[in-house]
């Protein structure tokens, strides 16, 4: 088998899937040229991550990572949600398939340009060096 | 649940003809061929009847075939043996195409890293390539033409025959790859001037991990694996009789059956492809007549195609894809590419090829699944928010 009970669990009964209107912070990775695209949607009261939905055009792995990392930040703080690595999702999906990885990378990735999204919107400061991630970290992970 | 297998393009279920064939040559006649006692002789018999047997369906001598382990193995051996008599006459130039199977495609670039240059004519919308194009791209050094009878993955069918004559009235020798045409196709090496041919038994109910090449007499072929002397010394190892008496029989059952077959799949084939070509957004790959009798190929916009698969797996479904996902690269299926199809909607495809195991039941059910998957997928797929909201394109209208 491919992927783990729990990486088709969460593919077949993906959580969290739709779209959150007047999202208070909004994050898209990945571009449909590869093969993946993640959206995430935040709302967000008192820093507290109060609802979140996703959409997903990918493979098997992208719409579980997708589905587990939405579970993992809902009702969580901002601070928290934004300590969530790939490879916290992918052990929590009971490991991916090693050329699968990027997936769990697309979900870090999402959930942080959120945030930042909603930082952006509501003239909240942060120090923006914690967001840049590389952008070729996601090309690198498809490569491993 | 039912159960469909759609994926006879990658592998078919072994007939009974083909196992029952086997069998013998796994108990007790598990002679050497190569041995001079009667054990050896009588498995050296089954082979020389396995050798007539595949050479009849083929049209030539059975001298002009070598058993090998696959289609791989025959396309390597082919395109290698014209490459070494090429270089011997100092022309070092190959022509072929753009949606080859990698064996052909793999060989050739590892040709070109020997001083080779090769030549990879366009195959068009349609997927088909034209005697015209193979003709102009002939140069006075072109040692080989290699040219694919039927694509694995959009199943359109190269018109062999003519592309034969350019090359014999050009003096180039001329390989085709019908893995995916042989049992499927009628086929006649000598009326459609091919000089090398390579097939693979488990694409016609014949077993896996065994094939042939047919080449012509007067061409040399060199080996490509050293050892022994079998198959007059060009492919050494000793021989795999099951399995060689199992694709003789698969073979002769399936050459005997290509009308009643066509005549069954064809229907099928087309009602599939007018169901599918109902889902908005989506379009066939490749032409409609010149093409495999079981082969669908299409691309929906908004969705990839490995979510695709497993989703239609767990409704019994099995097919495949050329999403990047399933090809195991980065680049989606490169024939989806040299029809002219964009990254984005090549990773939406999805293949089904048919065999005569399947029925209208199985094409209903799938008419039935399939939309209903692919709109699923799509209401979760923020490419497909966006054409709809027209933020981006439709590539298919």
């Amino acid at each position: 088998m491919l992927y783990s009970e729990k990486v088709m669990d969460h593919f077949m009964h993906p959580r969290n899937v739709g779209v959150i209107e007047n999202a208070d912070g909004v994050g898209e990775v990945g571009n449909a040229k590869c093969g993946d695209i993640m959206k995430i949607y935040l709302k967000i009261e008192n820093d507290i991550i109060v609802d979140v939905k996703f959409e997903t055009f990918g493979c098997g792995s992208a719409i579980a990572s997708s589905s587990m990392a939405t579970e993992m930040i809902k009702g969580k703080p901002l601070s928290q949600a934004l300590e969530l690595t790939n490879k916290a999702v992918a052990e929590a999906l009971d490991g991916l398939p090693a050329h699968k990885m990027h997936c769990s990378v697309l979900a870090e990735e999402a959930i942080r340009k959120a945030v930042q999204n909603y930082y952006d919107r509501h003239g909240i400061a942060y120090d923006p060096a914690a967001f840049a991630f590389d952008e070729h970290e996601h090309e690198e992970g498809e490569q491993a | 649940m039912r159960t469909v297998y759609a994926d006879n393009a990658a592998t078919t279920k072994m007939s009974r003809a083909a196992i029952d064939a086997m069998l013998p040559y796994m108990d007790e006649i598990y002679g050497n061929p190569s041995s001079l006692h009667s054990a050896g002789q009588k498995a050296a018999e089954a082979l020389t009847l396995a050798r007539e047997k595949v050479a009849a369906c083929l049209g030539c001598q059975p001298r002009e075939i070598i058993f090998t382990s696959g289609g791989s193995e025959a396309d390597n051996q082919a395109i290698m043996s014209a490459a070494a008599s090429g270089e011997r006459k100092g022309k070092k130039h190959i022509v072929s195409t753009a949606f080859e199977h990698h064996a052909v495609l793999h060989t050739l670039k590892a040709l070109e890293s020997r001083g080779f240059s090769v030549t990879l004519l366009d195959v068009h919308e349609n997927g088909i390539v034209t005697p015209e194009e193979v003709e102009a791209a002939i140069r006075p050094d072109t040692c080989l033409v290699s040219v694919m009878y039927a694509n694995n993955e959009i199943g359109t069918i190269q018109p062999i025959a003519e592309i034969g004559a350019v090359c014999r009235r050009m003096g180039v020798p001329f390989h085709t790859d019908a893995v995916q045409a042989v049992g499927h196709v009628k086929i006649n090496v000598k009326e459609q001037n091919i000089d090398m041919l390579s097939l693979s038994a488990h694409k016609f109910h014949g077993p896996k991990g065994i094939g042939a090449l047919y080449i012509r007499r007067g061409l040399v072929p060199v080996s490509i694996i050293y050892g022994g002397a079998q198959e007059r010394g060009k492919r050494a190892g000793t021989e795999n009789l099951p399995a060689i008496a199992g694709m003789a029989a698969a073979l002769e059952e399936a050459c005997a059956s290509i009308d009643r077959n066509a005549a069954k799949l064809i229907p099928l084939r087309d009602k599939l492809i007018r169901g599918l070509s109902a889902i908005p957004h989506s379009a066939v790959n490749g032409d409609l007549t010149h093409r495999l009798p079981g082969n669908v190929s299409f691309c929906f916009e908004g969705i990839e195609g490995e979510s695709l698969l497993l989703l239609l797996d767990a409704k019994g479904i099995c097919a495949s894809s050329g999403s990047a996902c399933t090809s195991g690269s980065l680049d989606p299926s490169h024939v989806l590419l040299a029809i002219g199809r964009p990254h984005e909607v090549a990773h939406g495809s999805l293949r089904l090829t048919l065999s005569d195991e399947n029925t209208e039941q199985d094409v209903d059910y799938m008419l039935e699944e399939i939309p209903k998957v692919i709109a699923y997928l799509r209401n979760m797929s923020p490419v497909w928010r966006d054409l709809q909201e027209g933020k981006r394109q439709y590539v298919i209208q």
